[in-house]
């Protein structure tokens, strides 16, 4: 049985350690995955004035609650890095499935507002508005949901003391879809 | 040495909390900007000016914020920070480039027709609901729950 780890986890020719220049290139990804969609709405919402009033049935305390959520589920996944670069695996995990709660609380927060607008009649074939404002917020939606089921393997990980270095991996993600929200919340739900 | 450890590890984890109530207060102030815009704004400084101000400037500084201290981008190796500049740089290339083609709806030979017609009947909407509800609620907004 071999005992030698693959090159690409023993090279490193940037100084950063594989696993997080993975996760940052993946952000970089994503940056152009999100960025091209809210640039695409940016255009298109100075382009129709009748977007604003489309705009206008959506709910900023429904947006404001939810980025409370996450704002507080950064805490968490920032407390579980310092909680696992510490060598507290147990306290990490704790840390991290407070994140999760986060996460499980900002999908139900979602479930809630999204009945009631269906229910209204703003489902995502009503207009480009409501197409964009359901493309975005659930392609979010997905990403919060990958995230919570990557947190809890890796929590459970973590729990037993083993790869601890994934718990900043995990973080710097969340950290980042919660950027993500933080220029939804106003693209979608206060410029009316 | 054990206390000054324990003493080292309440002020990191206060660091993150302090962020945490910044960021909570800058969330605030972006969700009361609309509602207070309206009865501050006085001469040059139109009430959406406010608004776009604390909407869309406050969610670059949060953003800034979680990134340079959640992130930990103020200490990584530069190399990050160049790779997220130049993906943000092509995504406002992308802008510049499409931009003109989706805001405007006409140039010297073209016209986008669907686009006109789209924005005719959505504002002709919205002034039939206005007109409807001034009628049957004497200005009450149906929606105003919702």
């Amino acid at each position: 049985m071999s005992t030698t780890r693959p090159i690409a986890t023993t090279r490193s020719a940037t100084g950063i350690p594989t696993g997080k220049l993975a996760v940052w290139w993946v952000i970089a990804s994503e940056i152009v995955i999100f960025g091209g969609l809210l640039a695409s709405y940016v255009m298109h919402r100075l382009g129709h004035p009748e977007w604003a009033e489309y705009a206008s049935h959506t709910n900023i305390w429904f947006g404001g609650t939810n980025t409370f959520v996450l704002l507080t589920s950064s805490l968490f996944a920032v407390l579980a890095h310092y909680a696992a670069e510490h060598g507290d695996g147990k306290r990490a995990a704790k840390w991290l499935l407070g994140t999760c709660g986060g996460g499980f609380v900002f999908i139900c927060v979602k479930a809630v507002e999204w009945t009631g607008e269906i229910h209204h009649g703003y489902t995502i074939t009503a207009n480009g508005f409501w197409q964009f404002y359901y493309t975005a917020a659930g392609l979010h939606g997905l990403h919060v949901i990958a995230g919570c089921i990557i947190m809890l393997i890796i929590a459970n990980e973590a729990r037993k003391g083993k790869e601890l270095h994934r718990v900043e991996l995990i973080g710097i993600y969340w950290h980042f879809v919660d950027i993500v929200w933080i220029f939804l919340f106003p693209l979608l739900y206060i410029a009316k | 040495m054990a206390e000054h450890q324990d003493h080292s590890e309440d002020h990191g984890q206060a660091h993150y909390v302090k962020i945490w109530a910044i960021l909570l207060v800058l969330l605030i102030i972006s969700v009361m900007g609309p509602i207070v815009a309206p009865h501050i704004a006085a001469g040059f400084l139109k009430a959406w000016m406010i608004t776009l101000m604390t909407a869309f400037g406050i969610a670059v500084v949060k953003a800034y914020l979680v990134a340079a201290n959640f992130m930990h981008l103020n200490i990584e190796k530069k190399y990050i920070s160049y790779l997220l500049a130049t993906m943000l740089t092509l995504m406002l290339l992308f802008f510049s480039g499409v931009a003109p083609d989706v805001m405007k709806h006409q140039g010297q030979n073209w016209e986008n027709i669907a686009a006109k017609s789209e924005i005719e009947r959505g504002l002709e909407e919205e002034a039939a609901r206005a007109h409807g509800e001034h009628g049957e609620h004497g200005g009450e907004h149906d929606d105003a729950a919702h």
